[in-house]
């Protein structure tokens, strides 16, 4: 069991967790993976490490509610457990093998939509713990729903938020900015990271491949073991089929088949869609509507 | 009043009616009860020169069990199956027998062979119910040894070293131990808590500690475990769970699936139970593409959920990989099988879900490399089968992650560790493997008699160390 040693909700529907896994904490780097699984019924869970501490030996997840398993994770608390925690898996981002004196030399831009912010906290607080400043653009839908602003403000060079609704910062998607910085402001970028849901990535690379800024992205397609042995998150780069697990998550995403992949997302929305009614209504849900399959 | 019985058959073995069964994923045989058992140990001439020991992998003491059987000494059986295997229960279930110890059997000659492997299965399911169990060492010698994967090579490894007096570690990556007993073979085959989990408690029993959840080259090294946890030697037994795809256009397509994906689904996860969180896609129209073990049992996974299953292979029945009974089982349950057929292009809808397979007729031409006949394309001769799932069961090959984590560890071109086949000693001192991380993907009993020789290379290495 792998003890959850603090359990805080961050905003609407978005989680942190620091969970005791002194394995993971001693051998993760930015860009990896772990997943979890609830208990004996629950399904495995892919979520990217947002934070570890070697010394602790404890790792920081940070998760949305977006399906009947992540809703069942949002009512653990500090001292529950998870049954269990495997990881780190996945490829360390590229960066963390080069050198910090050749980093240094570059402009380096990071993107992070919604819980995004999560996966590249690690990656932007790295590159300060080298030395290195970067720029930071972090948007949300909301004001309610940014996250981490406060930790990433003291990690990056220079940060840059955005609503859609302009409730927080500018106003606007996360591409406007970069059109802005870029076009405006007339900065540089040697190369971009975008992490966010797979609909703002596919944008944020229309776009920097038009800007010709190489751009890199995470991509969260569904996973079962996480480990190489199934292939349910393969996903098109270029014109090989690659396995988001082993292969990624990280991959060129100019080269990303983002369509594809943003269908095979769906591939279970059925399923997931009955799952959340059973536990939004539990015993009183009995499919009278005769559509979700609950009168099985 | 009773008929002789005639001896040149095996006393048959009681199933699942057929109809039934096809909607349930309870275990198809059903065994020999100990009078059917003991009718059947009747059968075996308790040859001198028993030629079934020579086709056992792991050599257990054929005519000898089968002695105390037909006696009725149930406990003396499983010792003497007990000296050469650690998981009988699983073996006399899964073992393709008619290319291994029943092939040989002089019995087989003129009429059928004795039924080892059932008899083998009643004995390990007689004990379980009976709380034999294998006995644990006196005490340890101290020394540590760490076994990677805790399929039926690695079980069977790290039961034989702990006999031994090692302090024996496994390392999983996965959730539960058992690797493919436990996440490819389905329930109606080979049940999990039944007969899985008990011989792996049996292992346990041993004084063998099993460490889930590490990814072995993520989570830690093997040198990070040779240099800075104390192990003095490794036994690699990670299997190969790499599937392989056709390449064919569509197939990333929203209902293909890997064979392992569908499988771990629904065996580990237990999707196809309510009360578990994994989704499972059942299709209505399922198409299968291979001929081997995995593809059957996907199958008739596939088909148990509801949906109507084709299995699609390239070559003829009579080279179907899959054990006979397996294909036998598969038909009787209404799987429809279309052979000497490959598929050339999976068709989608616009909403990228799969809505067919284009495949094509082939015949067989001149043997290859391998001895079998090549199977080769027949031009026009495409048609479509309507789908909404395919599921790709083309094999599968050793994961690249321990190879190449591990300094000083050299694989061949197919990704397999290089390793003696008679100790499984490797290319790094102090690391040694087998089963399918050596061979490519093979049987269970070939993992475990590999699992057996590692763990006598570890001891030969150290105790000679001392």
């Amino acid at each position: 069991m792998y003890q959850i040693l603090k359990a805080e909700k961050l905003a609407d529907k978005i989680y942190l967790m620091v969970v005791e896994a002194p394995r993971i904490a001693r051998s993760c780097e930015p860009g990896e993976f772990v997943i979890v699984k609830i208990d004996e019924e629950g399904e495995r869970v892919p979520l990217t490490i947002c934070d570890y501490d070697r010394e602790k030996g404890t790792v920081t997840i940070v998760f949305q509610t977006v399906g009947a398993s992540t809703q069942r994770m949002s009512d653990l608390k500090a001292g529950d457990a998870f049954r269990d925690f495997v990881g780190p898996l996945g490829n360390p981002s590229e960066f963390v093998k080069e050198d910090p004196e050749t980093l240094k030399k570059k402009k380096i831009l990071f993107v992070a939509g919604g819980v995004g912010a999560a996966p590249v906290y690690p990656q932007v607080k790295w590159m300060k713990e080298h030395g290195i400043d970067v720029d930071v653009i972090v948007g949300s839908k909301t004001k309610d729903l940014l996250i981490l602003t406060e930790e990433m403000e003291k990690q990056a060079g220079s940060l840059y938020i955005t609503t859609d609704d302009g409730s927080f910062g500018h106003k606007g998607m996360v591409t406007e900015v970069i059109t802005d910085l870029v076009e405006s402001q007339g900065k540089k970028y040697d190369t971009c990271v975008a992490i966010g849901p797979m609909i703002m990535m596919k944008f944020v690379c229309l776009l920097t491949k038009k800007l010709a800024i190489p751009t890199v992205v995470s991509l969260n397609p569904i996973m079962v073991d996480g480990t190489g042995m199934c292939g349910a998150c393969r996903v098109t780069v270029g014109d090989k089929v690659k396995f988001a697990c082993v292969d990624g998550p990280e991959f060129d995403g100019h080269l990303v088949n983002f369509d594809e992949a943003m269908k095979r997302q769906q591939l279970y929305r059925t399923q997931e869609g009955r799952a959340m009614l059973r536990i939004q209504e539990g015993d009183t849900h009995h499919g009278g509507c005769g559509h979700c399959g609950g009168e099985e | 009043m009773e008929t002789k019985r005639d001896m040149m058959v095996k006393v048959p073995v009681r199933e699942q009616d057929p109809k039934v069964r096809a909607a349930n994923f309870e275990e198809v045989c059903l065994g020999y009860n100990k009078e059917e058992a003991m009718a059947e140990a009747e059968r075996c001439l308790n040859c001198k020169n028993a030629k079934c020991i020579a086709g056992c992998p792991v050599s257990i003491d054929i005519p000898a069990f089968i002695q105390e059987v037909k006696n009725g000494a149930l406990e003396e059986a499983a010792r003497v199956i007990a000296r050469a295997s650690a998981l009988p229960a699983v073996c006399g279930r899964v073992c393709p027998q008619e290319t291994q110890c029943e092939g040989l059997c002089i019995r087989g000659i003129k009429g059928e062979p004795v039924s080892i492997g059932k008899l083998e299965r009643f004995v390990a399911d007689w004990s379980r119910e009976h709380g034999f169990v294998p006995e644990a060492p006196e005490k340890t010698n101290g020394k540590k040894v760490a076994v990677i994967g805790s399929g039926p090579c690695g079980l069977t490894c790290a039961g034989d070293l702990a006999k031994l007096g090692y302090e024996v570690t496994i390392f999983e990556a996965l959730h539960e131990a058992g690797g493919v007993l436990t996440y490819g073979i389905p329930e109606f085959r080979l049940p999990k808590a039944d007969v899985v989990q008990p011989e792996i408690d049996n292992v346990k029993k041993l004084g063998v500690r099993i460490e889930t959840n590490v990814v072995i080259g993520k989570s830690v090294t093997i040198d990070e475990l040779m240099e800075e946890e104390g192990f003095k030697a490794v036994f690699i037994g990670s299997g190969a769970g790499l599937p392989k795809f056709m390449g064919i256009p569509g197939e990333n397509a929203n209902g293909v699936f890997s064979a392992n994906e569908y499988l771990t689904r629904s065996n580990l996860m237990k999707a196809f139970r309510e009360d578990y969180d994994t989704p499972l896609m059942i299709g209505k129209n399922v198409v299968v593409v291979g001929g081997g073990n995995v593809a059957m049992d996907a199958a008739r996974t596939a088909l148990r959920l509801g949906a109507e299953v084709h299995i699609v292979y390239r070559r003829s029945e009579k080279e179907l990989p899959a054990r006979a009974e397996e294909v036998h089982h598969a038909k009787e349950e209404g799987i429809k099988f279309d052979l000497l057929t490959n598929p050339v292009e999976i068709l989608t809808d616009d909403n990228g879900w799969v809505s067919g397979i284009i495949c094509r007729r082939m015949e067989l031409g001149e043997p290859d490399e391998s001895g079998r006949r090549r199977p080769v394309e027949q031009a026009g001769s495409d048609f479509r089968i309507d789908a909404d799932t395919v599921i790709m069961a083309l094999g599968t090959s050793p994961n690249p992650l321990i190879s190449a984590t591990t300094e000083g560890l050299s694989v061949n071109r197919w990704k397999c560790i290089i390793a003696d086949e008679k100790d499984g000693k490797t290319t790094k001192e102090g690391v040694y493997a087998g089963g399918d991380a050596v061979t490519g993907a093979a049987t269970v009993i070939l993992a475990m008699e590999a699992g057996r020789a590692g763990a006598r290379g570890i001891d030969e290495y150290l105790s000679g160390k001392r």
